[in-house]
């Protein structure tokens, strides 16, 4: 027997999709049975009191978590999410309610052996309730008390070699996309850069240093399936320098309809058959493409790797050999002054083990600026937009390059460095005078 | 409920403690086919909705299965997830960045056997435990974030739109009709976690009342300064209020000046906002993060207001239905949604979708509001 009615929530079991509330309610029933004998570290019934207090907030239309809650294991000034429910008399079992982030393996690849682990350790210790993932990444432990986070992070330390994530004003939790484990188009190794990158902050991560949140995310490639653009203060996205490499037999069995356009992710119309004009050449961006003939040719210098002629015919068209990256900054939500988007501030750098030109030449000088001049809670993106672009070219030692801008400015309120300018800026109004009178 | 020690010792907390490993190394985790061709792919192909093959330079080939998930998953769910993967995959498996589950096996011979053992899952409710779909131009999973299950700002929930709209969009999960793939994403509030302001549909939880103020302890509980550095339209000032003859500091809030986005709330636990009429949803369309043919895009806000409907929130689920199909009958192929909407106008995207346009889509937001509005006398009728 439940035990709350959840009348508004039952019908959320109902339709295809799994229904989350299906889900919650056998997990309810299987702690109820404890079939296995588990020595439960928090209450029995905390998922019933989960669904009840849920189904109150359907009721009202708000939430029932009460703000905040400062939470957390020594050594660390992060990593859980405290949470405490505003009616915990109604519903004992989520009075303690926090949240752990436990960093997530690159590309999200797992054995059995270990999820069976992180389970048995979180059945135990937890609700059994999880995210798999958070929108950073982490595997989120979604409802425990405070007693028990020293001990499920003892559990994950000393037991399975695994540690928190990032949570408050520092590194977050890297992420990455499946790069080179399943995808052709990788052009560095986005989970060998993730990690190594992790591991090297791990200090960062764990200790609040930061004027507010910071996050990296690693394409491999412009198609962007982490979505490190839109979703990451530091950006890396791959890339190439040199020719896209080109299978012309197989442009033929694109146009023959051998082979099907984008890997046959349109299989589900009739779109015709395959114009390689019509689908390739009139909408690469830069017009860089044309049939000779019966060859396909790519005019390499024009070209602003967009990955859409790749896209559509994978077994034809390969990235090039010289590979690296760009990174691109300033990504962020609307809070305070407005969503941003990263913005290129390193054209192509290589991506090869150690990575030391990427820590040593760009993200550490970042953040010594940031870390200096940025305001309480100010992002990145927002300590670019008061200081400007030019600060971090300069913070980079880098040349203003064109890249860096989608369009020269148009008004004319130019700054100029005092030495910059013929004789400076300290001027003697007499001087003036002798030649224009008042 | 006895407790029950992991071995960590309270006296004495820093002893025996073990800091900053980090995450397990990637490749302790890759399926054999994997760690073995790794960086030597050579094409890939959807064989069916939901069905990938990779092929190697070796000849090597792994067939990946994608299947839904609920993202908020039971340990008991999970563990389900590794008895199939034990059963198929040799024990691996792994989640997308869309929190979807990929079950991978090295045979074409082994991809039916585990189509027909995941089809035949199904929850006590009747929904599927592991739709198979997800891939090439369909609809994907939602990506989403906590709302009533745990956090404390949101304006509207999670996990209850994502089923409701996943459910009427269902069967574009598991097909490849559209002309572009067709990402959606849900944040129960504007701080925004996740991908609301990068996909072509957003479903954004909003508030339309400015905060109350529990002056009595509001200086208590909250950094006055912080409180008022936290509003983007500067409605905050610091303020003396009297309080059963006791003067207390607090602070103001100009009403006119407020547009309800509970960052002050963020900050400041006296100062909450939520209501049952006053909140509700906001849909935004147009955004992608991917550089191909066009760059980045934000998503734009088309429709200004949905009410919550909990638990099945019809009008919103209807409405983005009806968006996907006219997108789906009007674009050309490749064309995202947001490429759609500028190619033809987003006057002639509002009459197309039949949506109301209201003073609330219009930009007023500090001096990058002038460059949404039309410097042009290029327009439809
Ligand atoms: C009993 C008092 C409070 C507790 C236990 C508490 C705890 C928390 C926690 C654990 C979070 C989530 C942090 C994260 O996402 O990493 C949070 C969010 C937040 N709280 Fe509170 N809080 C309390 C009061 C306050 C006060 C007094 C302020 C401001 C002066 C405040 C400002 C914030 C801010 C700024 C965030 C957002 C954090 C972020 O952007 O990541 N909170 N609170
Ligand atoms: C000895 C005193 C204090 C200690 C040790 C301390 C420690 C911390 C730590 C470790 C965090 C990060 C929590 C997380 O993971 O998100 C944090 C966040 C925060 N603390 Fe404190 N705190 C102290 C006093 C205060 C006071 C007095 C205030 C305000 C009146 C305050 C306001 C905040 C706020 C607003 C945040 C969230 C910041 C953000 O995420 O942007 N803290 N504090
Ligand atoms: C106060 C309570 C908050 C809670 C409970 C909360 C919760 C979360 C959670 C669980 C995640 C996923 C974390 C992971 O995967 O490790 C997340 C990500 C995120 N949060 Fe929050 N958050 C809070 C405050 C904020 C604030 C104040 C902001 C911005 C002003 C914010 C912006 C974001 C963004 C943009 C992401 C996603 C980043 C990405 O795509 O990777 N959150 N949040
Ligand atoms: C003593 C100072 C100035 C003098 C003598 C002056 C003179 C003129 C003259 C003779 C014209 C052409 C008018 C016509 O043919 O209709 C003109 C046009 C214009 N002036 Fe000035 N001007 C002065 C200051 C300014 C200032 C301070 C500004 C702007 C801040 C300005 C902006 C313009 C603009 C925008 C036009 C019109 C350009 C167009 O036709 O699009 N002028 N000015
Ligand atoms: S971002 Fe590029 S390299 Fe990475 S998985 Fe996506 S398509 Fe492949
Ligand atoms: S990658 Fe894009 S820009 Fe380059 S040739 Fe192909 S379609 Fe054109
Ligand atoms: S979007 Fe807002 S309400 Fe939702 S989890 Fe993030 S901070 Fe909380
Ligand atoms: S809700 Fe937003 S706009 Fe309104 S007072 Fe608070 S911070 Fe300012």
């Amino acid at each position: 027997m439940a035990k709350h009615e959840t009348p508004m929530l039952d019908q959320l079991e109902s339709g295809p999709w799994p229904s989350f509330v299906s889900d919650l309610k056998a997990q309810a029933e299987k702690r109820a049975k404890n079939e296995e004998g588990i020595n439960f570290q928090i209450p029995v019934d905390v998922v019933d009191d989960l669904l009840g207090v849920l189904e109150l907030s359907y009721k009202h239309g708000r939430t029932h978590w009460k703000h905040g809650g400062i939470v957390g294991v020594f050594g660390y000034g992060g990593g859980v999410i405290g949470r405490y429910c505003d009616q915990p008399q109604q519903f004992p079992g989520v009075a303690h309610f926090h949240t752990m982030r436990v960093a997530q393996p690159g590309g999200k690849f797992y054995t059995t052996d270990y999820l069976r682990q992180i389970c048995d350790i979180w059945d135990m210790r937890g609700s059994g309730i999880t995210n798999m993932h958070g929108s950073t990444g982490d595997i989120i432990f979604l409802g425990t008390t405070t007693p028990q986070l020293e001990e499920v992070f003892f559990e994950l330390t000393h037991n399975m070699n695994q540690d928190l994530g990032g949570s408050g004003s520092n590194l977050r939790t890297p992420a990455d996309c499946i790069g080179q484990a399943r995808c052709e188009y990788a052009c560095y190794d986005t989970q060998d850069l993730c990690y190594d990158l992790t591991q090297e902050y791990q200090d960062e991560l764990h200790r609040p240093a930061f004027p507010y949140k910071f996050k990296f995310k690693f394409d491999g490639c412009p198609n962007c399936c982490v979505a490190s653009i839109a979703r990451s203060d530091l950006s890396f996205i791959g890339t190439w320098k040199d020719d896209i490499k080109i299978d012309q037999e197989a442009v033929q069995a694109y146009i023959g309809g051998e082979l099907p356009p984008n890997a046959g992710a349109h299989s589900g119309r009739d779109w015709g058959k395959f114009d390689i004009q019509k689908e390739v050449i009139d909408r690469c961006p830069t017009e860089c493409m044309w049939m000779d003939g019966k060859t396909l040719k790519i005019d390499n210098r024009e070209c602003t790797r967009c990955m859409h002629c790749i896209n559509v015919m994978p077994r034809a068209l390969r990235i090039g050999d010289e590979r690296g990256l760009s990174i691109l900054a300033g990504a962020k939500a609307p809070i305070l002054d407005g969503a941003q988007m990263g913005t290129l501030i390193v054209p192509f750098i290589e991506a090869e083990a150690p990575y030391t030109k990427i820590k040593e030449e760009v993200i550490e000088p970042i953040w010594d600026w940031w870390m200096e001049e940025g305001k309480n809670r100010e992002r990145l993106g927002e300590l670019m937009k008061r200081q400007g672009l030019q600060r971090v070219i300069e913070v980079l030692g880098v040349d203003p390059d064109p890249r860096m801008v989608q369009e020269p400015r148009h008004n004319p309120y130019i700054f100029w460095k005092e030495e910059e300018v013929e004789g400076g800026f300290d001027r003697d109004i007499n001087e003036f005078r002798k030649y224009h009178q008042r | 409920m006895a407790f029950v020690s992991s071995g960590y010792n309270p006296e004495k907390p820093m002893e025996n403690r073990i800091t900053d490993i980090g995450p397990r190394k990637y490749d302790e985790f890759y399926p054999p086919v994997i760690a073995k061709n790794k960086g030597k792919w050579l094409y890939h192909e959807y064989l069916q909705p939901g069905v990938l093959v990779h092929v190697a330079e070796s000849g090597d080939e792994v067939y990946t299965v994608r299947c839904g998930g609920a993202r908020l998953m039971s340990t008991g769910l999970i563990r389900e997830i590794c008895e199939i993967a034990d059963k198929h995959c040799g024990g691996h498996v792994r989640w997308t960045t869309r929190n979807n589950v990929e079950f991978m096996v090295d045979d074409k011979s082994k991809v039916q056997p585990l189509l027909d053992d995941l089809a035949g899952r199904k929850f006590a409710g009747g929904s599927f435990k592991f739709p198979v779909g997800g891939t090439g131009a369909g609809v994907s999973n939602i990506v989403h974030t906590q709302g009533w299950i745990h956090c404390h700002t949101p304006a509207t929930d999670a996990s209850g739109p994502v089923k409701a709209v996943m459910d009427e969009v269902f069967a574009d999960f598991q097909n490849h009709r559209m002309p572009a793939h067709v990402r959606v994403s849900l944040a129960c509030c504007l701080n925004m976690c996740g991908a609301v302001h990068c996909s072509d549909i957003a479903i954004l939880g909003y508030h339309r009342k400015p905060p109350m103020l529990d002056h009595e302890y509001l200086d208590k509980m909250c950094e006055i300064p912080l409180a008022i550095a936290s509003c983007p339209t500067a409605a905050i000032k610091p303020a003396k209020v009297e309080i059963g003859g006791q003067k207390l500091n607090s602070v103001a809030v100009n009403n006119d000046r407020c547009m309800y986005c509970g960052n002050c709330y963020t900050m400041c636990p006296s100062m909450p906002l939520a209501d049952t009429e006053g909140d509700g949803i906001v849909i935004m369309a147009g955004g992608k993060v991917s550089n191909r043919i066009t760059a980045p895009k934000f998503s734009k806000v088309v429709v200004a207001f949905i009410p919550n409907e909990a638990p099945r929130w019809p009008t919103t689920a209807k409405t983005i239905k009806n968006m996907i199909e006219v997108y789906a009958a009007d674009a050309r192929k490749y064309e995202r949604f947001g490429e759609w909407a500028e190619r033809i106008g987003w006057e002639r995207f509002f009459d197309k979708c039949k949506l109301d346009f209201s003073h609330h889509l219009i930009d007023d937001f500090r001096d990058p509001a002038y460059y949404t509005w039309r410097q042009t006398t290029q327009f439809k009728f």
